[in-house]
């Protein structure tokens, strides 16, 4: 394999910036999120809303923002509004696409950011759901971008924080969670999955450049659907690595 | 209707709302009165030891942190934060020892930044409790039951989820589809610290930019502090009463702070102070780091004033100006980088 011209996580926002459709909505964190969909903004989806749940509407960022409060996430927006404002908007299906992050995920696309150990007595603790909870249950599409490895792809977790599709099947609807919702893409630093549409478990749906299917499953603790033919993810172009040093400069997120 | 399923985290901060009503009648006054005072006068009269408090802002955006400082200050000691996007306000106080409970949304991390030693540490020894959790829409969800002076309020958010189990909502049966939903029970913090850009001397207090979840905590809350960039005459107010978010009537102190949200962002007027951010993590990683970022910054000097004089002074605050208006870039410590 030649020697890659391109960060791993410059890999992870071109990926995830090509999931994002021009005209659709999309709720967003900090970091890689962020940097994503300015990526598809400033290339097939210069129609892309993007939305903040502090309360930040279809800005134009013009740097990087560093907190999902930050006033750049309010910059030349068309609205300033209010959590309950956003959050609202996502709860009646305004919202097409929403990013989340994980400490860890099980088969069923559910993650956790709480815990690990015992809640009362923890051996870690994380932030908690934040808006994780919100974005997992009622956007329409939830896009999660982790590290995957054998301690974060786990057969069950120690601490459901978000729903993906619970266990399985159609257990999320009939949890009360809106129809039609759930998790739709997992990408990490090997490759990019979706979920099998009658038993809603992770399947393989296309490999890094370089990375085999071996060494996918190996660093899960729970089986992964492998489909016979497994396409290569599509390396970085040279024209999505010149935007992604203008949207961050100082390579904070993507590394410098 | 019939409940399916019941939450066991601790019910933090509600009241029946006849008890609640009644309290306002009693407490709170709407007569248009002068209630400026300072800070410390401020957190003497409506802080108590053990008391439900809550900021307004997000994260590390419009923190009332004149008021943090003053509450390490003064010592205040078991008081239950609101995590509802708690971040360098609960990592201070919990450092400081004046936060031993928690409700989480989102504390002991500091989004891009990475997690924060200090809650971190306290809640892996058991220093500081988690007491329930929530989700960010769910607490001013929480918030906004309050403010409208409803014992709860349905939302379609948390069900199936361990975040559920340990939160304080309950899922009924909702009567007119059907479907399970979540009830989310009113929050009513003791009280509620906000810092503004402008507001006059009997309260009334406007936001620049975003709200987040302002409106409605404001509403919540039985007791009102606002630390404001400035007090404007009420002529400035009057003639733009739509840019008032916190009417007089919810509001019990008035303080005058200028850069009162030092070290975290002001929107249009100042940037986050990164390099203070980092010192603090950086410090907090031990006990006796912890305790020196205190001494330094908290117990030994006078007042805010100093303690803006030992950040960096006039310089240090032009700077973020200049960077909060994108005149200059800014300054990113070597190891908050990644890659």
């Amino acid at each position: 394999m030649a020697e890659a011209r391109y960060t791993p996580t410059e890999l992870l926002a071109c990926v995830a910036a090509r999931l994002l459709e021009d005209g659709k909505s999309v709720f967003v964190g900090t970091g890689l999120p962020m940097i994503a969909a300015m990526l598809a903004q400033r290339t097939h989806a210069p129609n892309l809303l993007i939305i903040f749940e502090a309360g930040g509407i279809g800005p134009q960022v013009p740097v990087l923002p560093i907190s999902v409060g930050d006033s750049r996430t309010f910059y030349r927006a068309v609205g300033a509004s209010s959590m309950h404002d956003v959050m609202s908007a996502l709860q009646s299906g305004y919202v097409d696409y929403g990013f989340l992050g994980a400490a860890a995920i099980d088969p069923y696309g559910n993650i956790n950011t709480t815990v690990f150990g015992d809640w009362e007595r923890p051996e870690v603790r994380l932030p908690g759901s934040g808006g994780a909870n919100d974005i997992g249950s009622l956007c329409w599409r939830t896009i999660i971008v982790m590290r995957q490895d054998r301690r974060r792809f786990l057969k069950r977790l120690p601490f459901i924080t978000t729903p993906g599709y619970l266990t399985g099947s159609r257990a999320r609807e009939a949890a009360g969670l809106p129809e039609g919702t759930g998790p739709y893409r997992v990408i990490t630093q090997l490759g990019v999955y979706g979920f099998d549409e009658a038993t809603r478990r992770l399947m393989l749906i296309s490999r890094h450049p370089g990375v085999t299917v071996e060494e996918i499953q190996a660093n899960s603790e729970f089986e992964i659907i492998i489909p016979a033919d497994v396409p290569e993810s599509a390396p970085p172009t040279p024209e999505e690595q010149r935007i992604l040093r203008e949207i961050d400069p100082t390579g904070m997120v993507i590394g410098g | 209707m019939e409940i399916l399923k019941e939450g066991h985290g601790e019910l933090v901060g509600w009241h029946d709302p006849d008890e609640h009503r009644q309290w306002v009648r009693e407490n709170k006054s709407r007569e248009l009165k002068d209630k400026r005072m300072t800070v410390s006068e401020a957190v003497e009269k409506f802080v108590h030891d053990g008391d439900f408090i809550a900021c307004g802002g997000f994260g590390h955006v419009r923190i009332p942190m004149a008021l943090i400082y003053e509450i390490v200050r003064q010592g205040k000691r078991n008081l239950t934060m609101a995590g509802k996007t708690a971040v360098h306000d609960i990592d201070i106080l919990i450092g400081a020892g004046c936060v031993s409970r928690v409700e989480v949304a989102y504390s002991f991390g500091h989004e891009l930044r990475g997690l924060s030693p200090a809650g971190r540490r306290a809640v892996e020894t058991g220093k500081c409790k988690v007491v329930a959790e929530i989700s960010n829409a769910g607490y001013q969800w929480r918030f906004l039951a309050a403010a409208m002076g409803l014992p709860f309020i349905p939302a379609r958010i948390l069900m199936g989820t361990d975040t559920f189990e340990k939160s304080s909502a309950k899922i009924v049966r909702d009567p007119w589809s059907g479907k399970p939903v979540c009830l989310l029970p009113a929050a009513y913090p003791d009280v509620a610290m906000f810092h503004v850009p402008r507001c006059d001397k009997y309260g009334n207090a406007q936001i620049d930019g975003i709200l987040v979840e302002d409106f409605e905590l404001s509403r919540a809350a039985r007791r009102v502090i606002v630390t404001t960039e400035e007090i404007v005459d009420e002529e400035v107010i009057r003639r733009a009463p739509d840019r008032t978010v916190i009417p007089f009537y919810l509001v019990d102190a008035v303080c005058e702070v200028p850069w009162g949200a030092h070290p975290t962002q002001m929107p249009y007027l100042y940037y986050f102070d990164e390099e203070h951010i980092r010192e603090w993590l950086t410090l907090s990683r031990t006990e006796e780091g912890t305790k020196a970022y205190f001494d330094r910054y908290v117990f030994g000097v006078r007042d805010f004033e100093e303690y803006l004089e030992r950040v960096g002074g006039i310089r240090k605050l032009n700077y973020l100006k200049r960077v909060e208006q994108l005149r200059e870039s800014m300054w990113v410590p070597e190891e908050g980088r990644n890659g």
